[in-house]
């Protein structure tokens, strides 16, 4: 069990809504996922957060927990009116907080990410804030009282899977008892297990499952990645070495075996 | 096509001729069953296939140009995804794209070229279909808002999101779609242009009068008018294909609600005396003929369609 601000989840695999071909695949994906926490943009999918009663309520059958999130959101001030906006909306403190700082990377704007989540964490919200791999970010960010820390894998929707596994690493060690999600850049399952190989409690996926060539099953092929990822940490990882080390003894083999 | 069988037809429109209160009315027109292909069912390429064929035996004298698909250089995983999805397509490098579009020389380093696709213009073919319609022997009303309970005889009823609240169309739900129509002598085209995009199949479509459609968003909502938002992101694409659409005149900004079942598939249902065709979602002008074609079929033979019609 994986918990996010208190609350006890099965999967550690959390699934955004955008860009599936239809909200059924979307529907048959998210429950091949597994996932019981399913994000919803209210920027990306719909201008002004009028999206349509009918689009939810297919979100709504799914019976997941929805985290409502500020893609899209270039300042503070407008992440803080969307994640209020979203707070009426669905009736839940959660929030995945972006701040977009550019572009072309969509790379989080961390001056900006830190200062909202100060804000919204005094509004009474609960928040998963979307970073780089920077520790000293994530530090800031559980200063300011988050118990989630989501640092990228690589820019969102690349594919490039994790770029910098030492830096993840060290911020797992450093951070022991905040949940760490790995959000973004993850293209393949392997990218996923690593995340989970690495210790880390949860990643977050999107356009690797929704605009996959079939959906549904690449949604499952996560849910096993996350699944061995996990199994294979709590296992105890054995660590790399630079030489070859037998798995059986060579005492007893013939000298021309051993030597050749 | 239930005229020309012999039938005699009453068409009930909403709104008057010009149908502007139409989904229609915003529509791109485009019939690219190849590249729809990316996003969709096999059955919307099956029916989209067969719709082509029944387009060009109706409309003889529209050249159908093909489309062709290019890509700004970020976006060039995309473009390659786009390619492995997709069938029926000639790669076109730079001198390829120049020689069917010459405006387009030197701007894209390939493209992918769908000879087989084409579009027609909804505001210009509507009318012609009127007019064969009234020429078979039906009868069209317009300003003519019907329930079809309160008509006699076999009702086909096509009335898109406005039939929602009937038992025969549970969770059809409306997909906002914006356009913008722009006016300028700086660009030739001879076929929609479709240039990738992150969320939406963006397609610059030449229009007559050296107009072009920029379109169309996809979003979530059903609310009416355009964002500044889907603006930029329209009149970006168009820039992005040519940056004489800078000096273009904007003419037109409207959208449209598309009807849509949560599968985004099209939906024959068959009740008595009511047949409901509906759930065409951004495959309006591709589908129409095929479903046309089927629900004559039904009608004529008694014929079923297992992927698309229903039997209560």
């Amino acid at each position: 069990m994986v918990s996010f601000y208190g609350k006890e989840f099965k999967s550690r695999l959390l699934i955004g809504s955008a860009l599936y071909p239809s909200p059924a695949i979307m529907q048959d994906a998210i429950r091949a996922s597994g996932a019981g926490i399913v994000t919803v943009s209210l920027r990306r999918e719909s201008a002004g957060g009028k999206t349509g009663d009918a689009f939810w309520s297919l979100i709504r059958e799914l019976d997941v927990t929805v985290l409502p999130n500020t893609a899209g959101c270039r300042s503070v001030r407008e992440a803080v009116t969307t994640a209020k906006l979203a707070r009426e909306l669905f009736g839940t403190s959660w929030i995945k907080l972006e701040v977009i700082a550019d572009n072309d990377t969509l790379q989080p704007d961390v001056v900006g990410l830190v200062e909202a989540a100060d804000i919204l964490i005094k509004n009474g919200f609960e928040v998963f804030p979307y970073c780089t791999e920077d520790l000293s970010v994530a530090m800031r960010l559980v200063d300011a009282g988050c118990k989630v820390v989501m640092p990228w894998a690589a820019p969102i929707g690349s594919a490039r899977g994790i770029i910098n596994a030492d830096a993840l690493k060290l911020m797992r060690d450093r951070l022991p008892d905040i949940t760490l999600v790995v959000d973004a850049g993850l293209g393949a399952p392997s990218h996923a297990a690593e995340a989970l190989e690495l210790g880390y409690d949860a990643v977050l996926l999107n356009t690797a499952v929704a605009k996959a060539a079939d959906p549904v099953a690449m949604a499952n092929a996560f849910r096993l990645a996350v699944e061995a990822g996990r199994i294979g940490f709590e296992a105890g990882l054995m660590g790399a070495r630079d030489f070859a080390s037998p798995s059986t003894p060579v005492i007893g083999t013939p000298f021309w075996h051993a030597v050749s | 096509m239930l005229a020309k069988a012999g039938h005699a037809v009453t068409l009930h429109e909403r709104s008057d001729q010009a149908m502007r209160d139409a989904t229609s009315h915003w529509a791109g027109g485009m019939l690219a069953p190849w590249c729809e292909a990316e996003v969709s069912e096999p059955v919307v390429s099956r029916l989209g296939l067969r719709a082509l064929d029944l387009w060009r035996e109706e409309l003889p004298d529209t050249p159908f140009n093909g489309s062709l698909v290019v890509a700004h250089a970020r976006d060039r995983a995309d473009f390659e995804r786009f390619a492995k999805m997709t069938s029926s397509h000639t790669r076109l490098d730079a001198a390829g794209v120049a020689e069917i579009e010459p405006s387009l020389e030197g701007r894209f380093r390939d493209g992918l070229f769908y000879p087989g696709e084409g579009h027609v213009e909804p505001r210009r073919v509507l009318p012609q279909l009127h007019a064969r319609i009234t020429a078979a022997g039906g009868i069209i009303k317009y300003n003519s808002e019907q329930q079809p309970k309160d008509l006699d005889g076999l009702v086909i009823d096509c009335r898109g999101l406005a039939a929602r609240d009937d038992a025969s169309t549970p969770k059809l739900r409306g997909v906002k779609g914006e356009i913008i129509i722009v006016e300028t002598d700086e660009v030739q085209l001879s076929r929609p242009v479709r240039l990738m995009h992150p969320r939406w199949p963006l397609y610059v479509i030449p229009r007559a009068d050296n107009r072009f459609m920029l379109g169309a968003t996809s979003i979530e909502g059903e609310d009416t008018g355009v964002s500044v938002r889907s603006a930029l992101e329209l009149l970006g694409a168009a820039y992005a294909v040519h940056p004489a659409f800078a000096e273009a005149r904007i003419l037109e900004f409207g959208s449209g609600l598309r009807p849509a079942f949560p599968d985004n598939l099209p939906r024959i249902a068959i009740d008595k005396n009511t047949i409901a065709v509906n759930g065409l979602y951004r495959h309006g002008f591709l589908l129409a003929p095929a479903l046309a074609e089927l629900t004559l079929n039904y009608v004529q033979r008694g014929e079923i369609d297992n992927e698309v019609m229903q039997c209560k």
